[in-house]
């Protein structure tokens, strides 16, 4: 895949998203400059070096326990927030670039819905609740097209939280092992995939 | 000290060459290494690949898992820097700018230019697209044809190293023996498309790319390249030698320390710098060329962004590779006296005829390729096969409602993931989430293929760039104002791509993902993203409709060359850099031919 086809395809789930109400989450990060168009490429970075985070505490709490609903941790890996997927969210929201403050309103919109849910339906936050509690309302909305029609938004939401819980996870060296990933080490030769694999495919 | 600044520059140069990208680099390397002092002016920065690359870092250490922004637009560690298809304070104007016509223009201000992180396809035009009006009465021919660039062909892949295969196909040009590298081996996916396109008659073959599958042979090739000139074989083998052959890792399009592809900074201007003959001056936005008292060029005009002040630099001669509508841009900014239409336009035609690339795509969910046991993928970072355009008969009996080709450029396989791998897969999982979620993108990782269509547009009066008559640059250079229009041969090729690909990926037992467009004008990527803009500065065999002679040289200026994209006067479906070095090479070598004359 080149690269012009992969950044299309991460475009495409966000223009997915058409426009929710923006109201009620102004964007903290308006006005900051990003990392400039001749950033340092050769040294790591991390979240809020160029760009100061801006979730709340609380909102940090409850994007790591949403993060980990859809990405527990199982026999192959830990779970998101174990490896910095709060931070990537966080980063991300506040990130002063148009996609991502288009984000930003969404996601902020949908923990505030899920907290508000929650005490709707027990009278706590969303985090406080049981697990088959919270799966109740995640079931909900997790899947537009089954999604019933004044929860749409929020199944947009959860959408696009998906997309970023497993945008942060798969990038590390642990989403990595998790796919079996083996690339990314030089290689004095390369020859292909074993012949008994593309047999077995019937490709040869 | 070959990076010179303003003032230790030399007065007088014997060539100026605007532009250090495939154009620039392939004309400074052939005229340095036959002892022609040269002086290339850059309008970006100094660029270093061997400490600026980031060859392994992996998208967690990168800000947004890497993923592009306004400030990268391919991506945090795109090799681009100070680029893209805005650059902050250099705006451009598009006479249309909601229309499904606009066009976008993508620029890099940087050593090198965009030959730093292109994809380095590297395809040969074939007999037919130097002569397209004579086979279908559009557009224009070239007033060369293949057999005047064979050889140069040959010389350009044996120098910057080209890997591919012989295959015999119709206008789809084998190399001379010898020249090119092997190419790799297939990835899964790729035996899978290959198997089952061949059943609906689709061939597909290996990919050329500019990447050194194996080392060069710098015991042989130096002596071909440079007969006759010792120093040049003996810098050239040095060199060559000096470049690693590719590990099979970490994508192209971040630029390469071991300098096992081809950018211009890695391969040209090393060789180049080495003869001495060599000045490089970075930051230096050229505006015009300049004309003396006898008619010809007699130097450039360019800003030094580093001091802000105008500069003005002499030669005997002026090569403009600034990149297409760049270049245009340099000539209708020029307006000595009696020019008041721009320099080298006495046609009207600079500017005219810009084209790009057409460009429609599609990827599937191949369940094959599910699940599938731990692989090494990375391999040559894509491009391991293609398919060349195969229906020249079926189209030139008017069968297929466009006029000309296109060729497929395909990819899959388990590459790196990054911030997209597990995004918008709902349509597959039914919106999982927890435990079956991450069962789910195990199974799916690795389990796409993407199809890009890659096809030739025709020149049109329609699309074409001209100079604002207020809009300056904060430089305060006129700026480019674009025009854009497809023909409905380039919006029925669209339409024809992603039925192609459709049909593709249910040979291969797939899914579609998203729509297949039957509406060209939706299926088509707008004008200028394919970033392979040529045109502007059309060659031609008459001065009245051209705007250069068949040497690369402008028709009123007989010392002013563009060795860029812009002499194009078609844009065959093949990637156009391969191209561009191979004329440039050729235009080069007529000037040293010229100089010993003592015409130049």
């Amino acid at each position: 895949m080149d690269r012009r086809t992969s950044i299309k395809w991460m475009f495409a789930a966000g223009a997915a998203l058409p426009a929710l109400s923006r109201g009620g989450a102004s964007a903290a990060a308006a006005g900051t400059a990003g990392y400039g168009t001749d950033p340092r490429m050769t040294e790591p970075t991390h979240p809020g070096e160029f760009w100061p985070l801006t979730l709340t505490a609380a909102q940090r709490r409850l994007v790591a326990v949403l993060a980990d609903i859809i990405i527990p941790a199982d026999d192959h890996s830990p779970a998101a927030s174990a490896v910095g997927v709060v931070d990537f969210i966080d980063e991300w929201v506040s990130a002063p670039y148009p996609d991502q403050q288009a984000d930003r309103p969404i996601i902020i919109a949908g923990l505030t819905w899920l907290d508000a849910e929650a005490r709707r339906r027990q009278g706590k936050d969303f985090a406080a609740l049981a697990a088959a509690e919270q799966h109740a309302i995640c079931d909900r909305i997790a899947y537009e097209p089954r999604a019933i029609e004044p929860l749409r938004d929020q199944a947009r939401f959860f959408a696009r939280f998906r997309d970023l819980a497993a945008g942060g996870f798969y990038c590390t060296p642990a989403g990595r092992k998790d796919l079996n990933y083996i690339g990314n080490v030089a290689l004095a030769r390369f020859e292909g995939p074993d012949p008994e694999l593309l047999r077995s495919l019937g490709l040869i | 000290m070959p990076f010179v600044t303003t003032r230790d520059m030399k007065r007088s140069y014997d060539v100026i060459v605007v532009g250090s990208g495939a154009g620039g680099g392939q004309s400074a390397y052939t005229l340095c290494m036959d002892g022609v002092k040269v002086l290339m002016l850059e309008a970006g920065r100094r660029y270093t690949p061997a400490a600026e690359t980031p060859m392994f870092q992996t998208p967690d250490q990168a800000p947004l898992g890497g993923e592009a922004t306004p400030d990268k637009n391919f991506g945090w560690f795109d090799a681009t820097v100070d680029g893209g298809w805005e650059v902050p304070g250099e705006p451009y104007l598009r006479a249309a700018a909601d229309d499904p016509g606009t066009f976008k223009w993508w620029r890099a201000r940087m050593l090198g230019g965009r030959t730093n992180h292109w994809g380095r396809i590297s395809l040969r035009n074939g007999p037919y697209d130097f002569k397209p009006f004579t086979r279908d009465g559009l557009g224009f021919d070239w007033p060369i044809g293949y057999d005047d660039l064979h050889s140069y062909y040959d010389k350009v892949e044996m120098l910057v190293g080209v890997y591919g295969s012989n295959e015999g196909l119709e206008n789809t040009p084998d190399s001379s023996p010898g020249c090119l590298l092997p190419p790799p081996a297939p990835l899964v996916s790729d035996h899978l498309v290959r198997q089952r396109a061949k059943r609906l008659g689709i061939p597909v073959v290996p990919g050329h790319r500019a990447v050194l599958t194996q080392p060069l042979d710098h015991r042989r090739i130096p002596a071909l390249l440079h007969p006759g000139n010792p120093t040049a074989q003996r810098i050239l083998a040095r060199d060559m030698s000096e470049r690693a052959a590719c590990v099979w890792a970490t994508p192209c399009g971040r630029g390469c320390t071991l300098r096992a592809n081809y950018q211009s900074t890695t391969v040209h201007l090393p060789p180049a710098l080495a003869t001495g003959n060599l000045d490089i001056k970075t930051d230096a936005m050229v505006y015009e060329v300049t004309l003396g008292s006898n008619g010809r060029a007699n130097g450039v005009g360019f800003v030094d962004r580093v001091t802000g002040r105008h500069e003005h630099v002499s030669a005997r001669v002026v090569i403009l590779a600034a990149s297409a509508a760049e270049t245009a841009r340099i000539l209708l900014n020029s307006r000595p006296a009696g020019f008041p239409d721009g320099l080298a336009n006495s046609s009207g035609k600079v500017g005219r005829y810009l084209m790009d690339t057409v460009g429609a795509d599609l990827s599937g969910q191949i369940p094959l390729l599910e699940s599938l046991p731990p692989l090494n993928e990375d391999a040559a970072d894509g491009h391991q096969l293609y398919v060349p355009w195969w229906l020249y008969k079926e189209q030139h009996a008017g069968k297929l409602g466009f006029a000309r080709g296109y060729h497929i450029e395909f990819g899959g396989g388990k590459r790196m993931p990054d911030a997209g791998t597990a995004a918008g897969l709902e349509w597959l999982t039914g919106g999982s989430y927890g435990a079956k979620f991450k069962e789910d993108v195990r199974r799916y990782y690795g389990s796409f293929v993407g199809f890009d269509g890659r096809g030739e547009m025709i020149p049109n009066e329609h699309s074409y760039c001209e100079v604002d008559p207020s809009v300056r640059d904060k430089w305060g250079i006129p700026v480019l104002r674009f025009h854009w229009k497809w023909s409905d041969h380039e919006l029925r090729q669209a339409a024809h791509m992603q039925r192609t690909f459709a049909d593709i990926i249910e040979a291969m037992g797939g899914r579609v993902q998203g729509k297949v467009h039957e509406d060209g004008a939706r299926a088509i990527a707008p004008g200028g993203s394919i970033i392979h803009e040529v045109g502007g500065a059309i060659m031609g065999a008459d001065p009245k409709t051209s705007v250069t002679d068949r040497w690369n040289q402008t028709w009123d200026v007989d010392n002013l060359i563009v060795a860029d994209g812009g002499v194009f006067a078609s844009n065959a479906d093949k990637n156009p850099t391969l191209t561009i070095m191979a004329l440039a090479w050729r235009a080069s070598d007529r000037i040293l031919e010229r100089m010993r004359r003592r015409e130049l």
